[in-house]
């Protein structure tokens, strides 16, 4: 039964977009989806559109970074949930450090706005067609952004709380 | 007799000053203004009285929350969650405890649960009295706030009883609690349960059907469901437009689902549909307390789950026992590899979906942890509600959003 649900999602996704959608479920309950990132606007319209899926609720849009993923460094979370079937979805969508550009869905979602300011502010990820793609939540005097893994919280020169000493 | 107008209509029938020739006046509201109640700043166009569009510059009080939180092992968090929305610390500890124990498959005993949802609705409760309470000051009724206060003080020193601690309160444990709670929790609970419901009638008699606070609040700063949840809102200021979500009974979390419990929802979305919902909410909050504590007194005194990996052992045994004092050694040094996975998980916070997207490498820290914030994201839907209305209805708004500086910046 599990295993149709996810199936059914991929299947009304496909018959929307025409595009290839292979919806997962994870050992937490929630559907996922990968998804290349010029499917990212096409695939979140049709499941907003969707009366009978109904995942037209943006709960979350978050950033990540991974330097060891060559080609895929930048990841850029969506968290989208169906209030009427209780069900959430988790889709991820991958770019590279040299162009870590998505598309906006502030067309869709008014909340994605300062969501994807966010976004940009800590990982420099670029959101085409976003309205007002400004730093949120740093100044706006900043170069760098800080989330990045390239930063470490921690002097990685010292040497007094090195792994080997705790053994690992 | 005449029907009296409304302030609404009153203020509508006044010259207006629109005309094109008079720029409009750039105001700013905050950073530091006393209304805003934290520290943020909107800047408002304002034609006359009336404001034309407002921008909010937020991050004043930004901490890095979710840089910090990758380098530290996943019992260091805690008190970072505290100072998200620091009116109802002990939600966001419980939630970010119930997030790890989803990552690691931990169980927790039914009375476990039952201690986090009797604290979880006090903190809701005590959240609900600030935020009801500043609107009464914000609409001019400075008594009816001294008046609660002194409760919201009293579900503090409940805190204290459980944890130590009375505002951060880094309550809890991965797993469960500290300590089982004492004999003053339980006292205290019941007088507050017995003697608050009346103090609470008296001040909502004194704003629910006074005419200045109706005027004021009626109108004011509504919003319709469908641009609600396209501004992705939760909590009572989504529900006060007429939309029932809340996770306690959409995803039933920590046993909710063995409460009896209702959810108020409001029609309107205006300024006073908020207030009524959470008045309501406190009163369903205080009959979900009232059911916890009768069950945790009945059962065994059980107050943590059996999760040696993860759980401090108790101290006296650290002390005197070998294995004790290392798995004591492990947990504090983040030395037990959690599973590799992304977990999200939410609770139903006293602003809204209190989201955490914790994702995990199997290291020691988290490799990436995502605090979704109910206040970052609906206030964004700031300007749209104050737009055409008064400054002083900017300031009542904004006021019962209850956005919470803490909260808005991580």
């Amino acid at each position: 039964m599990e295993d149709n649900k996810a199936g059914h999602i991929g299947r009304v996704l496909h018959n929307a977009t025409g595009l290839e959608c292979t919806v997962t479920q994870d050992a937490y309950g929630m559907f996922c989806l990968e998804l290349p990132v010029n499917q990212i606007y096409a695939t979140l319209l049709a499941l907003y559109r969707d009366p009978e899926l109904g995942f037209n609720f943006l709960t979350d849009l978050c950033g990540m970074h991974d330097p060891d993923l060559p080609g895929k460094e930048f990841c850029v979370v969506y968290h989208v949930q169906s209030m009427t079937r209780r069900e959430r979805l988790r889709i991820k969508a991958y770019a590279s450090q040299d162009q870590p550009e998505f598309p906006s869905v502030t067309g869709i979602y008014a909340t994605a706005n300062w969501m994807e300011r966010e976004t940009y502010d800590f990982y420099g990820i670029r959101f085409l067609g976003h309205p007002d793609l400004r730093r949120i939540l740093n100044m706006d005097e900043m170069v760098d952004f800080p989330m990045r893994k390239e930063f470490p919280l921690e002097d990685p020169l010292r040497e007094d709380k090195a792994d080997y000493q705790f053994g690992r | 007799m005449s029907a009296m107008k409304t302030n609404q209509e009153f203020l509508a029938e006044l010259p207006r000053l629109a005309r094109p020739e008079i720029p409009y006046t750039t105001l700013n509201l905050g950073p530091t203004h006393p209304a805003t109640h934290g520290i943020f700043q909107n800047v408002l166009q304002m034609d006359g009285e009336r404001i034309v569009h407002g921008e909010q510059t937020i991050g004043y009080i930004h901490r890095a929350f979710e840089k910090i939180a990758e380098r530290r092992p996943f019992y260091q968090i805690t008190p970072l969650t505290d100072r998200l929305n620091y009116c109802s610390a002990p939600i966001n500890n419980m939630g970010w405890h119930l997030t790890v124990e989803k990552l690691l498959g931990i169980k927790t005993p039914k009375r476990v649960d039952y201690m986090r949802v009797m604290v979880m609705e006090l903190a809701r409760i005590a959240d609900h009295i600030i935020c009801n309470s500043i609107l009464g000051v914000d609409t001019g009724a400075l008594t009816g706030f001294t008046y609660v206060y002194q409760w919201r003080e009293f579900i503090y020193e409940i805190y204290e009883e459980i944890c130590g601690a009375r505002l951060t309160t880094n309550m809890g444990r991965i797993g469960g609690f500290e300590r089982d709670f004492n004999e003053i929790v339980f006292e205290k609970t019941r007088k507050f349960l017995r003697e608050f419901p009346a103090v609470w009638q008296e001040f909502e008699d004194l704003l629910l059907r006074n005419r200045i606070f109706m005027d004021r609040t009626m109108e004011t700063g509504a919003i319709t469901a469908e641009r609600a949840l396209n501004y992705g809102m939760t909590g009572p200021n989504l529900r006060a437009c007429g939309v029932d979500y809340d996770l306690r009974v959409h995803e039933p979390y920590c046993s909710y689902e063995d409460f009896d419990f209702q959810i108020p929802i409001g029609t309107t979305g205006d300024t006073y549909d908020r207030f009524v919902i959470r008045n309501e909410e406190i009163r369903q909050s205080l009959s979900i307390v009232r059911q916890a504590l009768d069950r945790i007194e009945s059962m065994e005194n059980v107050f943590h789950a059996d999760e040696e990996h993860y759980y401090l052992p108790p101290k006296q045994e650290v002390y005197r026992n070998m294995e004790a004092l290392i798995y004591h050694f492990k947990i504090i040094m983040g030395e037990i590899d959690p599973p590799v996975g992304n977990v999200y998980h939410a609770v139903e916070g006293a602003n809204g979906e209190l989201g955490f997207y914790l994702v995990s490498d199997g290291g020691r820290t988290p490799f990436r942890l995502h605090f979704r914030r109910p206040c970052f994201i609906y206030y964004q839907a700031f300007p749209e509600m104050v737009r055409g209305q008064l400054l002083s209805d900017a300031i009542v708004v904004m006021s019962s959003l209850n956005v919470i500086a803490g909260e808005l910046d991580a």
